[in-house]
């Protein structure tokens, strides 16, 4: 199936940038009418996967963090966030709830929070080449909108 | 951008934190705040997160940094003020059995 609408963006992994990550997405996102609750959901979900890319896909360097986000018919909004950093060793460990090789302050929570704001979370990763995760989150079209969703201009 | 600000009286600090709590902003409450902290003899750090709009995990690896700071000086941490969305946070992080939590209420020690 393919997308109605679609944004590309790169940018480099300085944490000042997790803000305009989110932001960014939470813009996109709006045009599907969510929820308050639905785009906090969203913007947890992205800052959780850039974060993740800035502390631990390029620990000692900086590098590029691309994002895509794409809504189809059916409302449902898919986001990417990919790295070219150092990969996870063990995804299914690294999906684990405390699991944190990121030091004292990190909670070691990133998956398991994104896991559950969203849909849908798929990784994959090849240690040296990167990581692409994938963040699935079904809207719904709410009752007291009565225009289209999507006009044909 | 977040924001935090702090009050001290004798041995107790209040720190008001607002705006975006992420691993960016957080990194610089934390070093606002363990700077206070040290600086004199504190024994009950409250955090208010009243004015908070956005927060990930990285707020809750603030909370538990800052619960082990205290523990380790001997002192207590409470956390008040958590608007819904970080309640979520806070509960999906179990953190809520740990460390001491007023809800939403406000307090009036600070």
């Amino acid at each position: 199936m393919k997308p109605v609408n679609y944004v590309k963006f790169t940018f480099l992994s300085r944490s000042i940038n997790e803000s305009f990550a989110r932001g960014a997405i939470a813009a996109f996102a709006a045009q599907l009418d969510p929820t308050v609750e639905q785009l906090a959901d969203i913007k947890t979900a992205v800052s959780e996967a850039v974060t993740n890319c800035i502390v631990h896909a390029y620990p000692a360097d900086v590098g590029q963090i691309q994002i895509t986000a794409a809504v189809y018919e059916n409302e449902r909004l898919v986001i990417t966030i990919t790295d070219k950093g150092v990969g996870i060793a063990d995804v299914e460990a690294a999906r684990q709830p405390m699991f944190t090789t990121g030091g004292a302050e990190r909670a070691g929570l990133g998956f398991a929070v994104m896991e559950s704001f969203m849909d849908n979370v798929k990784v994959r990763s090849k240690l040296g080449k990167g990581t692409r995760v994938t963040l699935i989150k079904q809207l719904h079209m709410r009752e007291h909108t009565s225009r289209p969703l999507f006009c044909a201009a | 951008m977040a924001d935090v600000k702090i009050e001290r009286k004798d041995s107790v600090m209040c720190a008001y934190v607002s705006g975006e709590i992420d691993h960016h902003s957080a990194a610089e409450i934390r070093e606002t705040i363990d700077r206070a902290l040290i600086a004199k003899d504190i024994n009950l750090l409250t955090m208010d997160f009243g004015g908070v709009t956005f927060m990930d995990s990285s707020g809750v690896g603030l909370i538990l940094g800052r619960y082990k700071l205290l523990s380790a000086l001997g002192g207590r941490l409470v956390i008040q003020g958590t608007p819904p969305s970080v309640n979520r946070m806070l509960k999906l992080a179990g953190i809520t059995k740990i460390i001491e939590f007023k809800g939403e209420t406000a307090d009036e020690t600070c």
